[in-house]
């Protein structure tokens, strides 16, 4: 079987996984000037136009900073829906909106739209396309990492087919179940919510104006956010066994129990693509570093989806990451060492924990019927909403545009 | 290769000096070890090295193996601490150290990390006296140890060639220098075994400016290493002197 035992392939930069947070590092990368190997268990990515399949980000402002600076915004903003406005109300079925709401407008931010709703399938023939166009990058999908070891001054993988690729760091960017993360010793703490999330889109018949509506429901909340033309992309938040009830449904069913949250400002309804299921929980790397390892994206952190901040602060951490190691390498320093790793971990770490507890307190605040923490929120709510500073400052860290920023995202 | 050990009468570091630096050899690689704070000031000496260099010969950082046929000599090299980066930048680098126990460990290191670095033991005076020429010498924390600080400076201007670069950093002498660098780093936080410093043997900017002039360096620029407590971390200042400094200068 192995037939390719003993060879070895020198580089750089060894990343394991080749997702979104993946492919952007690798174009980072090899934009700084190292060499790359980018290997994904997954088959590649397709390059061509494919149909709508209900995935879309809520990507921030920092973020589609980032894809300006890798030239993947140009391709990527002709299907891209700014978010003008972001409405948040407390709901509860069948009761209609508390009074108290929550109104984002973006004429209060200078740098504009505090994000923009872009299509999975856009974003990925984007990276794609870029990947294969980019000098530097050895993209090898399917490939599958059995074995890692540290090596003096080398990280070395083993594939399946017992070829060897060695590198001076290796970036795990393989998900909440990262191998890499595991084969490093690198143990995860986490946290279940009980509940999943049932993301689709829709089609509709009004014109939705560019405002995103987030209701919270005791079941959890329910994001609805614009997409290009008449349709919204659905990230709708339930207990488990609610959820799974609903998942199970047929899509006349599935549109039938959402109509009560969804309400009919936009009019009638009907499902574009297909419907997804993720249970929602939180999970953190105990490290996000070790010896010539780095891990990124899921395999760091997985945030509840609550504010969209799964995929912005995988970028985040790309970001940051290709600072540290521009900046090894222009001084000469090794860019696996423990003082570039140590840069990144405090760089992100405290960022990415502050964040994980933020949202996991912000979800149990908001999901949950009890009448006296349904008025504490109703007024926290109100008193946010009465206070321009304070407001402003909401909006822009949900743009990302606060804290250190990495210097791809200062646009 | 040169032949010549450390005892060469030509010597200008007392013999004192070079016992003190053995004993603190083996650890060099050691970030959070004995030459701890030496790998803290480290990215901040070689952000100011690089850019000089950069600014100098009219290099882009940016470019692979930006160093590319610049010889470099790294004096006082230690664990090769400041020749890997050089090395890894493209550059063409000897290190020279006075402490023979310091050479193998830096040789070895180079090794695992798959670097080309010539190593020897020795002093600035043995490797003038040799007729060596260099693009680049770099003189970091070496000065406040010498015996004869013009004379070792005179020698550093000889190994370079004309319009080389020398770079130069040393500790400032004032109450508050004394306080950092031997009460601070030698006896309250243990930074460095006590006795590593002489307070007297150190030079303020000024003084070096006049000693580089007298070696025949023309002094081009001055900046301060300063230490944040907070951050625990250093940068370089425009204006804070006051303690760690480094300097640039020219041969004509």
């Amino acid at each position: 079987m192995h037939i390719l035992q003993g060879m070895t392939t020198d580089t750089d930069l060894i990343i394991v996984g080749g997702g979104l947070n993946g492919s952007a590092l690798a174009l980072a990368a090899a934009r700084a000037g190292l060499r790359v190997h980018l290997l994904d268990a997954q088959p590649r990515a397709e390059q061509e136009e494919r149909d709508f399949d209900g995935r879309a980000y809520a990507l921030a402002h920092a973020s589609c900073r980032m894809l300006r600076a890798l030239d993947l915004w140009e391709s990527v903003a002709t299907h891209a829906q700014p978010m003008l406005e972001i409405k948040v109300t407390d709901g509860r079925a069948g009761e209609g909106p508390s009074p108290w709401m929550l109104h984002f407008d973006h004429a209060e931010l200078e740098e504009g739209p505090m994000g923009h709703l872009v299509e999975d399938r856009h974003l990925r023939r984007a990276m794609g396309r870029s990947l294969a166009a980019m000098p530097g990058i050895v993209h090898e999908a399917p490939a599958r990492v059995v074995a890692q070891r540290v090596d003096a001054s080398r990280v070395v993988v083993t594939l399946d087919d017992g070829r060897e690729i060695s590198g001076a760091l290796l970036v795990g960017s393989d998900g909440r179940q990262s191998g890499t993360a595991e084969r490093a010793g690198i143990g995860r703490q986490g946290w279940g919510y009980g509940q999943t999330a049932l993301v689709c889109a829709v089609e509709h018949e009004k014109p939705h104006g560019g405002i995103a509506h987030q209701f919270f429901m005791p079941g959890g909340p329910l994001a609805i956010l614009p997409l290009t033309g008449n349709r919204c992309s659905i990230v709708w938040s339930e207990e488990e066994a609610r959820a799974a009830e609903v998942a199970a449904m047929d899509d006349a069913g599935f549109l039938e129990a959402l109509r009560p949250a969804f309400g009919s400002f936009l009019g009638e309804i009907s499902l574009v693509g297909a419907r997804f299921t993720y249970p929602l929980g939180l999970t953190l790397a105990d490290s996000f570093v070790a010896e010539r390892v780095a891990l990124i994206g899921d395999a760091a952190h997985g945030v509840h989806p609550i504010a969209g901040q799964g995929l912005n602060a995988g970028l985040r951490d790309v970001a940051a990451l290709v600072d540290v190691l521009a900046e090894a390498r222009r001084r000469g320093e090794d860019i696996g060492g423990a003082q570039a790793l140590a840069r990144y971990q405090g760089w992100r770490r405290f960022d990415t924990a502050t964040l994980a507890v933020a949202t996991d307190t912000f979800n149990r605040l908001f999901s949950n019927d009890n009448p006296l923490l349904r008025a504490v929120r109703d007024m926290g709510m109100g008193a946010v909403n009465a206070m321009p500073g304070l407001r402003r400052n909401f909006m822009r860290e949900a743009a990302g545009l606060t804290g250190d920023l990495p210097s791809l995202m200062r646009g | 290769m040169s032949d010549l050990s450390p005892a060469a009468p030509t010597s200008t570091i007392d013999a004192g000096e070079i016992a003190k630096f053995e004993a603190m050899a083996a650890e060099w690689w050691d970030l959070e070890g004995k030459f701890k704070p030496l790998h803290m000031l480290n990215p901040t000496r070689l952000d100011y090295i690089t850019n000089q260099i950069a600014a100098e010969f009219g290099r882009d950082l940016d470019a692979p193996a930006p160093f590319e046929g610049l010889r470099i000599l790294d004096i006082g090299c230690g664990g090769g601490l400041l020749c890997e980066p050089m090395a890894r930048l493209g550059a063409t680098i000897v290190g020279v150290d006075a402490a023979p126990r310091n050479i193998p460990v830096a040789q070895i290191h180079a090794e695992q990390s798959g670097l080309t670095i010539d190593y020897r033991v020795g002093t600035a005076e043995d490797m003038a006296a040799d007729g060596e020429q260099f693009d680049v010498v770099l003189n970091m924390e070496v000065v406040e140890h010498v015996a004869d600080p013009l004379a070792y400076l005179t020698a550093c201007q000889q190994l370079l060639k004309p319009g080389g670069l020398h770079i130069c950093s040393t500790i400032n002498r004032n109450p508050k220098s004394f306080a950092m660098a031997i009460v601070g780093a030698e006896y309250v936080m243990r930074w460095l075994p006590k006795g590593t410093h002489e307070w007297n043997k150190f030079i303020t900017p000024d003084e070096l400016f006049d000693l580089m002039r007298q070696a025949g360096l023309n002094p081009v620029d001055r900046k301060g290493f300063k230490f944040n407590p907070l951050g625990w971390s250093w940068s370089i200042s425009d204006r804070d002197l006051s303690v760690n400094y480094v300097t640039a200068s020219l041969k004509p």
